[in-house]
């Protein structure tokens, strides 16, 4: 249960990262999902991610909706605040709380029935609006929760483990986040953490919306044949576009490659994103042809990963906003407040 | 006729076809009279429209200073010919009838009891421009002309008012001065003039200010420090978030690098407004949403979380006419039960009930002191009639060593202290924890926010004693409110009575009027104004301390009575409702009118007013 505490003893040698945290200091409760959970996998990925990083984890801020995957952020970062809203609502609530503090990093982590059922206005309008943030969508096609009804995410002809087959058009996120205005756009597999985990650093440093779609099979509701979310679905149908390593700012570029076949590209920080190519056809800068890639390989059954879309330096909703450097939360009285001679001189314009 | 002069106490009505610019030259009317220290009383009464519909605006002349609506129109501009008819019904006898003569009209359309007065304006505007938005612009001033004439009022501050509008505009302020004058030549060549009814200059308006609740209420929130404004477009409380963006543009604009110390997101829909305004405020900003009744009821879920996971959001609703889509243009008190209670599962919410717009202003800032303090919801409970309209109120305070309240919250030097934080822990016995900001602390005062069970530390539990001792505090906490809320205004009669009228927000204009009527009718009242919810003890105590308590609000089911019933265990039998809720805003003669004649069965009169009849 998560109220149960991790032991706080720890191996003398764990690494620490130049924080001097190790490892342990980014993780969270213990996980109350299924053994074998592919949204557990998404958890250690995101643990890895910050701590290589050398992000302090209470500059963190989580949030999520409801289901099985907005109960993760209790099982990672536990030194941060989290925030477990309401079913489909995590965007705005993220929203509010990133124009309050421009200084904390927001990571959003919702499910595909918060996503694309219940919360697919607010997905829309959050990507729109180009919130500095990283949104997670733990997209394993299925209610777990509520017990193995089909997502909106859910293949059409895709069978569930009681045997329906779903009729419905799946909507694919990753898309739609491109379509509204994303400006990082992936999908990983919570299978593939070598990939994963450099995905969500490049996300982190990234400036703008991040969005990355997680497919995360579900192992008591959607992990049988016939099933398109499930772990033996995927890795056979999984086509990686790209590898990816993240460079942080400070990090000496040592690793070599031969020319043409690497790409680099500087982020807001400083840091860089180093893609290796592995389709010659793709090309992650190019909103449309992204598109055209992703939908054809998507016709013919393929789940495309890797990065798929950036677009770096692009206005954050705080720069459209044009608000203060300082953190609005930060302001006194003295910012605030006009005091009585400037009402008094509203009062005579009122008369 | 009656031609004795009848100085500042008529009724003026204009009746409009909406989008023709009536609006302005109509503001100008209301000013000038205020300018020569008479009181009015204006209200806009519109449709749900933007173009070709019918408007009107009333104003009431009225040198004693009431607010409400008198009832009854001593001269009407007709200038809408779809709502002649209807217009001209409405006229008192012995009033006046304004119109635009160039079409003849046959006699039939007319009233022999009242007094024509015709001014062929289109004509006049035919002749003299040829731009078809000028012909239909100018046709207003020129009416505001000849009503000087007729109602006297002074034309230097009328001519004043334009030199403050046009200010640098020499070519627009030359041509509204010569449209002005048109008009006014003309009423005086072929009128006598002033009509009995006219103004004359006063001192009854003093240091009162002329504004809408809305602007007040925007005003209040950048005085009370909110940062961020989540709002979603619905009439009556639109102009609310859009008074506040012009007011933050003056106020808060940092000037070095002219970068905005707020930030004001429109949002998607109500549900995403209010999730904005919760995460704000849970990160640390003062935040507020502005919406009306269909807005709230889109918030509900959200409002039970704020109010479960102890998040300090402000929320306005200018209430409209209700429920479903109702009547967005017109006026009601009837979400009281909707906010009170917001939300499923057991929930209560404050609210604060402003009677003007001096008291929006003031309310709209205290009410993130409140929130903040308390760390729950506040409604700040206007009406279109306060919201929307212009009002004559006394003006705007602020003391300067006043400073933000923002609550128990543990700082990052308490915590390194090693002071126990638990997010729901009662450490006062007030029912009100500590909260942290997030990214107070490396590794100290960091917690989880749920809308699900947690115990005292915030950790995830279902078990029922720590859900239970959860619940309890909240209602600790509610009382601990009660002392906190702004207290009810309490007036005694001047003849000791054991009959008594409690009321709230906008019913106040028509109210102070009402009982000044009932008092010479020898109907003695002792008055409660309720300011806010939940109920200060004093609210108990006073209807307790009386036989027979009216109690009146706008509204079909005595919300406001529900909720005293309910919260102070009062005998419904004892609370007689003064019910209005056409939309329109209430009258004193409404509410004179049922009072006396309730006062009556109740036998609240005196027994020696029978016999003197």
């Amino acid at each position: 249960m998560t109220y149960l505490a991790k032991p706080k003893i720890h191996h003398p040698s764990l690494p620490r990262n130049a924080l001097g945290y190790t490892r342990r200091d980014y993780e969270g409760a213990i996980s109350t999902l299924c053994a074998g959970c592919g949204h557990d996998s998404i958890s250690g990925a995101i643990i890895q991610a910050f701590f290589e990083m050398d992000i302090e984890p209470h500059r963190v801020a989580k949030l999520s909706g409801i289901g099985c995957s907005s109960k993760t952020p209790t099982y990672f970062l536990g030194n941060s605040h989290g925030f477990n809203s309401v079913h489909g609502r995590m965007p705005s609530v993220l929203s509010g709380a990133a124009c309050a503090n421009r200084d904390l990093i927001y990571l959003g982590v919702s499910g595909d029935g918060d996503s694309a059922s219940i919360g697919i206005g607010q997905f829309a309008h959050v990507m729109r609006r180009g919130v500095n943030m990283v949104y997670i969508v733990e997209n394993n096609g299925v209610y777990g929760l509520t017990k193995g009804q089909f997502s909106a995410t859910a293949d059409k002809g895709s069978k569930s483990k009681r045997g329906a087959v779903n009729s419905d058009e799946p909507i694919d996120l990753a898309m739609l986040a491109l379509n509204l205005g994303a400006t990082f756009v992936a999908r990983g597999f919570s299978g593939d953490k070598a990939q994963l985990v450099p995905l969500i650093k490049a996300a982190v440093a990234h400036h703008g919306a991040a969005f990355i779609d997680v497919v995360s099979p579900c192992v008591a509701f959607n992990n049988h044949a016939g099933s398109t979310k499930s772990y033996d679905y995927v890795r056979e149908h999984n086509e990686a576009v790209n590898f990816l390593d993240f460079i942080s700012p400070r990090d000496e570029i040592t690793t070599e490659y031969a020319p043409g076949e690497v790409r680099t590209v500087v982020l807001h920080d400083g840091g860089a994103i180093r893609l290796r190519k592995v389709d010659d056809g793709y090309d992650p800068a190019d909103r449309v042809s992204a598109m055209s890639f992703m939908e054809s390989r998507r016709a013919a059954g393929e789940v495309v990963t890797g990065l798929l879309y950036l677009h770096e330096d692009t206005a954050d909703m705080h720069d459209a906003l044009d608000t203060v450097d300082a953190p609005l939360n930060t302001l006194s009285d003295v910012d605030l407040v006009p005091g009585d001679a400037a009402l008094a001189e509203l009062n005579a314009s009122l008369r | 006729m009656d031609v004795t002069p009848r100085y500042n106490d008529f009724v003026v009505k204009f009746a409009n076809v909406n989008g023709s610019g009536s609006a302005s030259a109509n503001g100008l009317f209301a000013r000038a009279i205020l300018r020569m220290g008479v009181p009015v009383a204006a209200r806009n009464i519109f449709p749900s429209n933007i173009q070709g519909l019918p408007t009107w605006y009333e104003v009431r002349v009225v040198e004693d200073g009431w607010r409400g609506r008198r009832g009854g129109v001593d001269l009407v501009v007709a200038m809408n010919p779809q709502t002649w008819d209807k217009d001209i019904a409405e006229l008192d006898s012995g009033g006046y009838l304004f119109y635009d003569s160039t079409r003849p009209l046959p006699p039939s359309r007319f009233r022999d009891d009242v007094t024509t007065l015709g001014i062929p304006l289109t004509a006049i505007c035919n002749a003299e421009y040829t731009d078809a938005r000028q012909r239909q612009l100018f046709k207003n001033i020129i009416y505001l002309g000849a009503l000087s004439a007729l109602l006297d009022i002074d034309p230097a501050e009328i001519e004043k008012l334009f030199g403050e509008q046009y200010k640098g505009k020499e070519t627009l302020l030359e041509s509204n001065r010569k449209a002005f004058r048109m008009g006014r030549d003309y009423a005086l060549a072929h009128f006598a003039c002033p009509l009995p009814i006219r103004v004359r200059r006063s001192n009854a308006v003093g240091e009162r200010i002329f504004i809408d609740g809305n602007s007040a209420a925007a005003l209040g929130a950048v005085y009370g420090g909110a940062t961020v404004c989540a709002w979603y477009p619905i009439t009556p409380s639109s102009s609310l978030a859009e008074a506040f963006q012009q007011y933050c543009r003056k106020y808060r604009t940092e000037p070095a690098t002219k970068k905005k110390r707020y930030a004001i997101l429109q949002a998607e829909d109500e549900l995403a407004s209010i999730g904005m305004v919760i995460g704000a405020a849970w990160n640390g900003a003062r935040a507020f949403t502005t919406t009306s009744g269909p807005g709230v009821s889109l918030m509900q879920e959200f409002l039970g979380l704020a109010y479960f996971a102890e998040v300090p959001v402000v929320l306005f609703n200018v209430q409209r006419g209700s429920p479903s889509t109702g009547m967005p243009t017109r006026t009601q008190q009837a979400d009281l039960l909707s906010c009170a209670y917001a939300s499923h599962g057991d929930t209560k919410h404050v609210m604060l009930f402003p009677e003007d717009p001096t008291e929006s202003f003031a309310m709209g800032a205290q009410a993130f002191d409140l929130a903040d303090r308390l760390q729950t919801p506040v409604f700040v409970m206007l009406d279109l009639d306060i919201g929307m309209q212009d009002w004559l109120t006394a003006p705007f305070a602020w003391d300067d060593a006043h400073r933000m309240d923002r609550g128990k919250v543990m700082t990052s030097a308490e915590l390194e202290a090693g002071r126990d934080f638990g997010r729901y822990l009662d450490v006062d016995g007030d029912g009100i924890p500590f909260r942290t900001y997030p990214g107070t602390h490396p590794t100290k005062g960091s917690f989880f926010t749920r809308g699900t069970s947690k115990d005292r530390y915030a950790r995830y539990t279902e078990e029922g004693p720590a859900y239970v001792d959860n619940m309890q505090r909240l209602l600790r906490k509610f009382e601990t409110a009660k002392a906190r809320v702004p207290a009810p205004v309490i007036t005694k009669a001047v003849k000791p009575t054991k009959s008594a009228v409690v009321w709230f927000g906008s019913t106040s204009a028509a109210m102070a009027e009402s009982l000044a009527a009932l008092e010479l009718d020898g109907i003695h009242l002792d008055q409660m104004r309720i300011r806010a919810f939940p109920f200060a003890d004093a609210v108990a105590e006073f209807i307790g301390a009386h036989e027979r308590v009216f109690v009146v609000e706008q509204n079909r089911d005595a919300q406001m009575k529900s909720l005293l019933v309910n919260e102070c265990g009062i005998d419904p039998s004892k609370l007689i409702s003064v019910l209005h809720y056409d939309g329109t805003p209430v009258t004193a003669r409404f509410i004179t009118r049922e009072i006396a004649e309730k006062a009556r069965l109740f036998n609240v009169m005196p027994l020696r007013r029978s016999g003197v009849g």
